[in-house]
């Protein structure tokens, strides 16, 4: 394979002692080695940005930089998932630029009503040993298919549109190993929310983490895109996982081949190990204002919630949809409580639709509602009252997040929100499985 | 030189505090200006153009939305000063020209109190409380971006130099 060659080539003028985060900095930037605080220029392969702040990026590209056409229409990826469909003339407004940009520039991917942007990016784009910039603090995702990924603002997005390139500084590295298997009614959202909390939200500021250990290899891609896309939360601008067996296959089944199958040296310097035995974790649960505000289930355990959201980047894939309906399969939701239900990804959807697992969810007494980012954003669907308190699969519980400046988010797994769902109170899934 | 006098807030503001998601596709920052900190009382009733932030550790973490960084500096901001900032917000406030300081004595900061900043040196003077901080230097190819006023002056000074 073309790509291993590459690397073996590479191997053999003594790169050593290189994570594969700096290995992947260093290739894109035509450095032999890189080292952390570095700060170097590299070619970016993917560029995605959504209905969030595209707009303003066209401003600055044309008003700005005066540039008049994007480096490479094949590389340039826009999605419209945060208010779609348009909820106001203003986003409405904002729709129509978009689609003129995307259409004035031949875009080659151009998306609306498909889902959200990361999980797009991750069905349809992003192989391993790529470098790729969003538009999004959740770009950090892609690291679970062996990518280096982060979120950028408008201007650097708008740099790049021109030039294909931006500067990098190479982050430390903070690696994290996760030994043991989970006990049953125990996800890897309860896993990266642990990991939140012990870091704290400032944690691994510029840093990237990678997650290694026994649970990553047990892990299917939908999971570990539960771990990576969460690592902004504390802070992170990369998180990553090797790609292994189960990489290649998810990109081979969706006819793409890997850039590079990029691993760490026996030798990687790391700022930190930090090793977890997963096998004792109970449900985790974060709650306001801040996502690295987490504690056990057992502390939240009877209180009462007005809404349930099943969805967002974190866990809105299908088998997310799974386990949430594989708890409410013949049970009903609480009438006092809203339990909506949105599929990351027209894909997702599809599959939901065709395994009966919508059935299920809308007759426990779900609203399904289009593939978009949804009640996680706050702007479109399930905005929440003062007073009223949200649980959600989703990865932040800001502050007026979601509606209200008084209301309340808290976090948790899908079988945490689907169990809960059953009693309109946060309820343990080890209880009811 | 920078004067102005301190808007005090603690740790993690995400940038959701600072413009909400609701706001974000108003056609232009100007139009989003006004819902700066909305949920911010200290913020809406004492900020004057030309004030200081002051944060403690990860001001500005969340969302990538540039129009956080936007707002602020199209309000005016003198600088903003925190322990620590996340990271997009940090790379926005520069290529926009914001200044934005990392200076881990924040706590002895109280809100209101009245600045002296110098952009070049990097140092604080609170006349308030007559004290004065020292902030973490910016690595030299950020601090030439930050002086050049933001990344798209600073390619328009290399391709005129180029």
């Amino acid at each position: 394979m073309r790509s291993n060659k590459i690397y073996q080539e590479k191997k053999k003028v003594k790169i050593m002692g290189m994570n594969s985060i700096e290995k992947i900095l260093a290739h894109h930037s035509k450095e032999k080695a890189v080292r952390p605080g570095q700060i170097v220029e590299a070619s970016i392969d993917l560029v995605m940005t959504n209905d969030a702040t595209t707009a303003l990026t066209c401003d600055i590209f044309k008003d700005q930089i005066k540039a008049e056409k994007v480096w490479d229409a094949s590389k340039v990826i826009m999605v419209i998932d945060h208010y779609t469909p348009s909820n106001s003339v203003e986003s409405a407004e904002y729709h129509k630029r978009m689609r003129a940009f995307a259409a004035e520039q031949n875009l080659l991917y151009s998306y609306e009503g498909h889902g959200i942007c990361h999980q797009l990016m991750l069905e349809n784009h992003v192989v391993p040993g790529q470098l790729v910039i969003g538009a999004d603090s959740h770009t950090c995702t892609y690291g679970a298919l062996g990518a280096l990924s982060t979120g950028m603002g408008s201007t650097d997005i708008a740099v790049s549109w021109v030039e294909g390139k931006l500067w990098f500084k190479v982050p430390e590295t903070i690696k994290i190993v996760l030994n043991g298997k989970l006990h049953s009614g125990v996800y890897p959202k309860d896993v990266i929310l642990r990991i939140i909390g012990d870091l704290t939200a400032k944690g691994a500021t510029y840093k990237a983490l990678e997650f290694t250990g026994e649970l990553i290899t047990d892990l299917s891609v939908d999971s570990r895109a539960t771990l990576t896309n969460m690592v902004v939360e504390a802070g992170a601008k990369f998180g990553y996982i090797a790609p292994d067996e189960k990489t290649l296959n998810y990109v081979k089944e969706r006819g793409r081949k890997p850039l590079e199958i990029v691993k760490s040296d026996d030798d990687a310097e790391y700022e930190k190990v930090i090793t977890y035995d997963v096998s004792d974790l109970a449900p985790q649960i974060a709650s306001p204002h801040s996502v690295d505000n987490v504690n056990p289930i057992n502390e939240f355990t009877g209180l009462k919630v007005d809404e349930i959201f099943l969805g967002a980047c974190t866990n809105g894939r299908l088998e997310d949809l799974e386990i949430a309906a594989g708890i409410l399969k013949g049970r009903k939701v609480n009438s006092d409580v809203r339990f909506l239900v949105t599929p990351a990804s027209k894909d997702v959807y599809q599959k939901a639709l065709d395994t009966g697992l919508l059935r299920t969810l809308l007759d426990a007494g779900a609203f399904i509602n289009h593939p978009s980012c949804s009640t996680c954003f706050g702007a479109t669907q399930g905005v929440l009252a003062s007073g009223e308190r949200l649980l959600s699969t989703a990865n932040r519980n800001f502050m007026g997040r979601v509606g209200s400046a008084q209301s309340e988010i808290y976090l948790g797994s899908p079988a945490t929100i689907a169990a809960s769902a059953i009693y309109g109170k946060i309820t343990d899934p080890r209880e009811v499985i | 030189m920078i004067t102005g006098k301190a808007i005090k807030f603690g740790d993690n503001v995400d940038t959701d505090q600072i413009i909400g998601a609701e706001y974000l596709t108003l056609p232009t920052i100007e139009d989003m200006v006004k819902f700066t900190f909305k949920n911010h009382k200290n913020f809406t009733d004492n900020y004057q153009q030309g004030d200081i932030i002051v944060g403690g550790h990860n001001f500005g973490c969340g969302s990538s939305r540039e129009q956080a960084a936007a707002v602020l500096k199209k309000t005016g901001v003198g600088a903003i000063i925190a322990k620590s900032f996340a990271r997009i917000f940090f790379r926005n406030a520069i290529n926009l020209g914001l200044m934005v300081l990392e200076c881990k004595e924040t706590d002895r900061i109280s809100n209101l109190d009245q600045f002296q900043l110098y952009p070049q040196s990097g140092k604080i003077q609170n006349l308030t409380k007559n004290q004065s901080y020292e902030t973490i230097a910016l690595p030299p190819y950020v601090k030439s971006i930050l002086d050049a006023g933001g990344i798209i002056n600073y390619m328009r000074t290399q391709t005129n130099s180029g």
